[in-house]
């Protein structure tokens, strides 16, 4: 049995949990104050995961930057390859929040969703 | 003269939310003054995700945050004005704010919420030796153009300081292509939330380098790079251990101050810890009428505790118009042991409803100890805490059932006990 310390991020507390592992199958977490530090400590000893925040360019619109995020959480390992994915994408205003600025990245079955208005110039 | 009965001076989340709050009860008079080209604030460049856990029970980005407080004050007509800045406020309540289009504004209001966040520490606070060269920002400055603005401010970067501005930064570099080479903080521990350590350092492999400080800059025009080196207990730099670090970047994420130039003038009272206004259980300041909520009044690590301390800042401003606010100094809390302050400094129970949370920051890590509430000398709440950082916010929640079995109390007391 082997044991891991993880700080939670599920929210600012940052609970310090411990996870207990036999192999690669979680036994036990504790150390947790709520339900979310359980699911991140079976997560990030199995598959890690992580909401990825960037930014693209936009044309036609107030401003020249749009923020965006994966709709969820995508595996930790393809963080560089979402921002990569990133890269050349351009959009047009106006767009919306929740707007869908790339379909299925990396197919990963998430969207990369716009997390600001631009109006039209 | 132009009369309002509630201006807002500040269109951040703190000004927002207090917009917000006031109109609820039924204050329809309202001016929020920014000066920036739209509402938001600071939350407009901050594109990461972790707002609004306890507000929206969802994890947000900065501007998805912003927007549903901008969303409220557009539904509800409060009236704003961008690009506009406040030159002068007076304990007579009176406003000067300037914008091009109104040119100089005479404003006068019944009850004024400062709002106007705050500032980074710039280098010249630092004291820092070394070559006066470029390439040398605060975090939040990197932020903005990064963020707003889509321009790298360079390559290769050392970042001072562990503050949260700082730690997001050196995730989003990383991410756009900079080699972050190390993160220096000259206390033992970080100042930043343990979250962002694990997502934005320990996530990509960037050294956090706590107990160390930067001795020397070296670079003409553009930086070179710094040197490191490790402090002892006194938080002097040790001989024998610097480092030399080649980099083009230096960013600073060395602690915010409380932005209260405004404040002065109106002869608000401040703290000296805090560097904001010292305010009673309603959020109101030295000067009757006079208000304040989120950074101005003291810096927050979560903006969703800006939120909640801003809407009883407005429902309390709101009441003040209303003229069913109790007057009267109460309670003094007084943070000792290890507690650097609290936020409010009195408390008048009548005017706290159920109850009132308590804030404050301690001065360095307690580990398996405990925050201690006394109503003079009797220890009323003795709460055990596995940890409790100079980077974290706590907080009490004192009930009003509490305030009535001490009612005779004179001082209330808030300390750190090991046991």
């Amino acid at each position: 049995m082997s044991r891991r310390e993880l700080t939670c991020i599920g929210c600012p507390m940052g609970c310090a949990l411990i996870v207990e592992l036999e192999g690669k199958e979680v036994i036990s977490v504790s150390g947790n104050s709520c339900k979310l530090g359980e699911n991140y400590g079976k997560k990030e000893c199995t598959n890690p995961t992580r909401v990825v925040t960037s930014s693209v360019l936009v044309t036609g619109g107030q401003s020249e930057i749009l923020s965006v995020k994966t709709e969820k959480d995508i595996p930790k390992n393809l963080i560089y390859d979402c921002v990569g994915a990133l890269k050349n994408v351009v959009v047009k205003a106006p767009v919306h929040i929740g707007d869908v600025v790339l379909e299925n990245v990396l197919n990963t079955g998430v969207n990369i969703i716009a997390t600001k208005d631009i109006e039209k110039a | 003269m132009q009369e309002y009965d509630l201006i807002i001076i500040g269109g951040g989340p703190a000004g927002l939310a207090a917009a917000v709050s006031a109109k609820d009860q039924g204050i329809n008079s309202i001016l929020i003054i920014e000066r920036d080209d739209q509402l938001g604030g600071i939350l407009n460049q901050c594109i990461h995700n972790g707002f609004g856990l306890h507000t929206f029970k969802e994890e947000l980005t900065g501007p998805e945050y912003s927007k549903r407080f901008i969303d409220k004050v557009i539904a509800q007509g409060i009236e704003y004005k961008l690009d506009t800045m406040v030159l002068d406020v007076n304990d007579n309540k009176q406003v000067t704010a300037v914008n091009s289009k109104d040119g100089i504004l005479e404003l006068r209001a019944k009850a004024i919420i400062l709002a106007m966040g705050c500032r980074e520490r710039p280098r010249g606070a630092l004291n820092i030796p070394g070559a006066r060269c470029s390439g040398i920002y605060t975090a939040g400055t990197a932020q903005k153009y990064v963020n707003m603005e889509g321009l790298m401010p360079g390559k290769e970067v050392v970042i001072l300081g562990s503050g949260d501005i700082g730690l997001i930064m050196a995730r989003r570099m990383t991410l756009e292509g900079a080699k972050v080479k190390a993160c220096v903080e000259l206390m033992p521990h970080s100042s930043g939330l343990k979250r962002n350590i694990v997502q934005c350092l320990d996530d990509f492999d960037i050294p956090l380098k706590l107990s160390h400080t930067i001795t020397n800059i070296y670079g003409n025009d553009r930086l070179e790079g710094v040197t490191i080196a490790k402090v002892d207990e006194h938080r002097k730099p040790i001989v024998g251990t610097e480092e030399y670090i080649p980099c083009d970047t230096l960013l600073l994420s060395v602690g915010l101050l409380p932005e209260n130039e405004l404040s002065r003038k109106a002869n608000v009272k401040l703290s000296r810890v805090t560097g904001g206004p010292e305010v009673d259980e309603s959020m109101q300041t030295s000067i009757p009428g006079i208000f304040t909520c989120g950074n101005v009044l003291h810096v927050h690590d979560l903006v969703d505790n800006v939120t909640t301390e801003s809407y009883t800042a407005g429902k309390n401003a709101a009441d003040y118009i209303n003229g069913i606010h109790h007057e009267g100094v109460g309670v003094e809390l007084f943070a000792t042991d290890g507690v650097r302050y609290t936020v409010p400094k009195t408390i008048n129970a009548e005017n706290i409803g159920d109850g009132i949370d308590v804030r404050f920051r301690v001065g360095e890590v307690y580990k398996n100890s405990y925050i201690s509430v006394y109503f003079d000398d009797v220890r009323e709440m003795h709460l055990k805490k596995k940890i409790l950082t100079p980077g974290e916010m706590e907080s009490v929640k004192l009930t009003k059932a509490v305030f009535d079995k001490y009612s005779k109390c004179k001082k209330i007391t808030i300390k750190v006990e090991k046991e």
